[in-house]
């Protein structure tokens, strides 16, 4: 029996990873009544969705009444290239409002307007200013709040708790294994469904603006489970990472940045920017700087400045600025607020940033620019879900937030991801609760598939080799930096593919020092299996689509394909190996292809 | 800039029992203590185990003493030390250790669930929530805790005193309480507990929790003043009293 094997809690629903996505998730799934579990990796109120720092996207129309959720989602759709599942971003720009609403119920105190209602802050490709925001700490407002209403809710929580690999029963979630990081021990959630809320993958790049906890462990236990996965080559590198000292490289600066004023430069001293609005945002772009500039204050009258357009073109351009010789010695570019808006505006504006570069890197950014350059910040990719249920393949199993596919296409918009976080979050906790509610019968655990895995997990104790699991981490973060980066090429791609395989063989060679408690080497180590099939999945749909958009450059493909204009790039696992396929995107009703259509 | 060696003494060990270990380490451009220790982690000691996530000072995970000093590692930079100065790092002394640099930190997890809810008054006639930026500064403030832990590390009626713990919340918690008292929409009356299981008196503001506050709240003038202030006027002031027995609550 595995009750005597193990640690062993029965749920209905059990939800893994607390930052917005399952907390959210967690709320709904108890609020209906359900047995609800909430596990992660860190402490409650760490997870990632703590840095976030500009805002929640939500069309609630408090300086712009004009904005509405059509805008919203024509916004989506189109900073996405049109490859967004369109029910996902029709629900997430209806909801999103009545969400962050919501989270002001619970105690959130976001930044008011001079009428007493929430403000909303511009961000890149988005039409009105939208974003609801407390300065640039909004993920810790948000997941704060989230974070104190469960508490109050009684919902049990598990914390620095690692959960590795689902069980399943005649192809349906059974249950989830994994160990306590504090002991090392084992640890089994016997459960009617799964909510994945585990983020993203990003851990598996050198210059990234993501934590230890983004190993891609949700996408390859749904992978693993026989979960679908979808849009895996798109992965967005945040236009705006510090990149000194050495130490920061990466570190996230807020998109808010621009909201707000800035704008980039090259060492000439020139707004680049104007020299990179594609055709497909012209009709929507400034093309002047007078122009660009009274768009902060009048937006009826001006079109967007191109420092704001969306991520993947604001990526690309500095990239090319560097490459052309025009980048700082530092290999980045510059942004600079100080010479546009006054110093007390800053401060209240983005005391978060003004502390980060007064503190890491002797900047004063009300005196002078910041140097920034890309890092690598998000997934577009992951668990192909339903749009309303956030259903996998897998029966039994849900996943919201960075881990799911779908809403965001080939790229997400800033602020979209906190608000989707909520929408899809709360989605996933109420269709799971309704699952379990449904399930006929009772949960079975498979002895021998738990067995097996318990005996994966401790294999690093008894490997003969000497690889040190560092090492083969690192040597994967540079083999993702230099061959699937921004820009991407097939010799290159094919050629990650093989040091992935490379690393793969290694890692199985890996020694461990120490014993099982708070042990951070043995649980990279394990960490291993998921951020190499995190890259193996991003090289190979990288290669299959042969194509440029969002975010997904490609050298030898430079242009976009209406072919691929069409399908999604889904993996799944067959045999125990990786299979390919396009499958074609949702048709999109009428009446909403017509607002896509119109011209800005 | 050519790396530089440094000496650290990290201190190992778990509940039973540890000491300080020595390591010889290179360290690069512009380095944060939090860099250094991953480094060690990496080349050294593979199971060297720290908390951590965000690496820039917003989440407060990587609370650690650094030569005596409660501070984030992550955000401690490395040049801040003299050349040659040897630079020791051990865990928060107020939480029992796990392992190394990594402390239980559970108390305040249990206090945070003793505070009783947010509970908002009845929305305006128009369906909509109003408050005024200048209603809301001085909760915000607080709503800027990263949770560190710092504050309830240097606070010296629980550092070497566990016995107090049961009785008293600390810093950190007097932050939430008054986050959630001088809310303009809030309803619930938290003073009976601020005085009582909340401990308020214990604290006779030394304003260590001030000083070592990462994001520099004003914990003491802002927060525990207030508080104590509130506590007074319920339990202390006669007059206020009596009238209380015709007001729902102050606010």
């Amino acid at each position: 029996m595995a009750e005597d094997k193990y640690e062993t809690h029965e749920y209905d629903v059990v939800v893994i990873g607390a930052g917005g996505a399952g907390l959210r998730a967690a709320v709904e799934a108890s609020a209906q009544g359900v047995k609800t579990a909430l596990v992660c990796k860190s402490l409650l109120g760490k997870a990632h969705t703590v840095m976030a720092e500009g805002g929640i996207a939500a069309a609630m129309g408090n300086v712009y009444p004009e904005d509405n959720w059509r805008v919203h989602f024509r916004d989506t759709m189109r900073g996405g290239k049109l490859l967004n599942n369109w029910r996902m971003a029709q629900i997430h720009a209806q909801e999103a409002p009545d969400r962050v609403l919501e989270l002001e119920e619970w105690g959130a105190l976001f930044d008011r307007t001079k009428e007493g209602l929430i403000l909303q802050r511009d961000f890149g490709g988005h039409r009105y200013a939208r974003l609801a925001h407390v300065g640039d700490r909004t993920g810790l407002e948000m997941i704060r709040t989230l974070q104190q209403h469960a508490v109050h809710k009684g919902i049990d929580v598990y914390m620095e708790c690692n959960l590795q690999r689902l069980l399943t029963d005649g192809g349906r979630i059974s249950g989830a294994f994994g160990y306590w990081r504090e002991s090392g021990k084992f640890i089994l959630f016997k459960c009617k469904a799964v909510v994945l809320a585990t983020g993203g993958g990003g851990k598996a790049w050198k210059v990234t603006s993501n934590s230890w906890e983004y190993t891609g462990d949700g996408v390859t236990m749904a992978l693993d489970a026989g979960a679908d996965l979808m849009d895996m080559e798109f992965i967005q590198f945040h236009p705006t990472g510090m990149v000194w000292p050495p130490s920061v490289r990466g570190i996230l600066v807020t998109e808010g940045v621009r909201g707000d004023g800035g704008t980039l430069k090259n060492t000439e001293g020139k707004r680049f920017m104007f020299g990179y609005i594609p055709e497909f945002f012209k009709a929507e772009t400034a093309d002047t700087e007078k122009e660009a500039d009274a768009w902060y204050d009048d937006k009826r009258n001006n079109r967007r400045t191109p420092d704001l357009l969306p991520r993947d073109e604001v990526a690309r351009a500095i990239n090319s600025e560097v490459k052309a010789g025009r980048g700082t010695p530092h290999g980045g570019v510059f942004l600079d607020i100080a010479s546009r808006r006054p110093a007390d505006y800053i401060q209240r504006r983005l005391p978060s940033m003004y502390h980060q570069f007064k503190e890491l890197a002797d900047v004063d950014i009300t005196k002078e620019s910041m140097e920034v350059g890309p890092t690598c910040h998000y997934a577009m990719g992951g668990v192909r879900v339903d749009a309303d249920s956030t259903a996998t393949t897998v029966p039994g199993l849900f996943a919201a937030g960075e881990v799911a596919a779908g809403l965001h296409g080939a790229n997400r918009l800033g602020g979209n991801s906190l608000s989707d976080l909520l929408v899809f979050g709360r989605r996933a906790g109420l269709y799971a609760a309704e699952y379990a509610k449904s399930f006929g019968g009772s949960v079975s655990i498979n002895n021998d598939q738990l067995d097996q895995y318990a005996h994966d997990l401790l294999a690093p104790f008894e490997a003969t080799g000497k690889e040190n699991p560092y090492t083969i981490h690192s040597d994967l973060q540079q083999c993702m930096q230099e061959l699937v980066g921004i820009i991407r090429v097939e010799s290159e791609l094919n050629q990650a593919l093989e040091i992935i395989q490379r690393l793969r063989q290694r890692s199985r060679q890996v020694k461990v020092e120490g014993n099982r408690q708070y042990n951070p080497g043995w649980h990279l180590a394990l960490d291993l299996h998921s951020l190499l099939t995190f890259a193996e999945a991003a090289s190979l749909a990288a290669i299959e689509r042969k194509e440029s958009r969002g975010g997904h450059t490609r050298d030898d493909y430079p242009s976009t394909d209406a072919k691929f204009a069409k399908v999604n790039v889904v993996i799944r696992k067959t045999n125990g190996q990786m299979t390919l396929a396009q499958e074609p995107l949702p048709e999109i009703p009428g009446d909403l292809k017509a607002l896509l259509e119109e011209k800005s | 800039m050519p790396d530089q060696q440094v000496h650290m003494r990290v201190w190992r060990g778990d509940a039973s029992g540890g000491e300080f270990k020595d390591y010889h380490i290179a360290v690069g451009e512009g380095q944060v203590v939090l860099d250094v220790i991953h480094a060690i982690q990496a080349q050294q000691a593979n199971d060297l185990a720290v908390r951590w996530n965000c690496k820039a000072g917003k989440c407060g995970s990587c609370s650690a003493e650094v030569n005596g000093k409660p501070r984030l590692m992550c955000m401690t930079r490395m040049n801040i030390f003299e050349p040659g100065e040897t630079i020791t790092v051990s865990p928060m002394r107020t939480f029992p250790v796990i392992r190394d640099l990594v402390t239980d930190v559970s108390f305040n997890f249990r206090k945070a669930r003793e505070v009783p809810a947010f509970k908002p008054k009845p929305k305006e006639a128009d369906g909509t929530r109003r408050m005024f930026q200048e209603d809301i500064d001085r909760v915000q403030e607080f709503h800027k805790c990263i949770e560190c832990f710092l504050c309830q590390n240097v606070c010296h009626v629980i550092r070497d005193h566990d016995e107090n713990k049961p009785a008293f919340s600390g810093p950190r918690l007097f932050v939430r309480l008054a986050a959630l008292e001088m809310h303009p929409l809030d309803t619930n009356d938290r003073i009976e507990l601020i005085r009582q299981k909340a401990g308020i008196g214990y604290c006779n503001i030394t304003k260590c929790c001030t000083e070592v506050c990462p994001e520099h709240i004003h914990i003491t003038d802002n927060a525990i003043i207030p508080l104590k202030e509130r506590v007074v006027d319920r339990y202390y002031d006669p007059i206020a009293k009596i009238l209380g027995l015709f007001s729902a609550k102050h606010k």
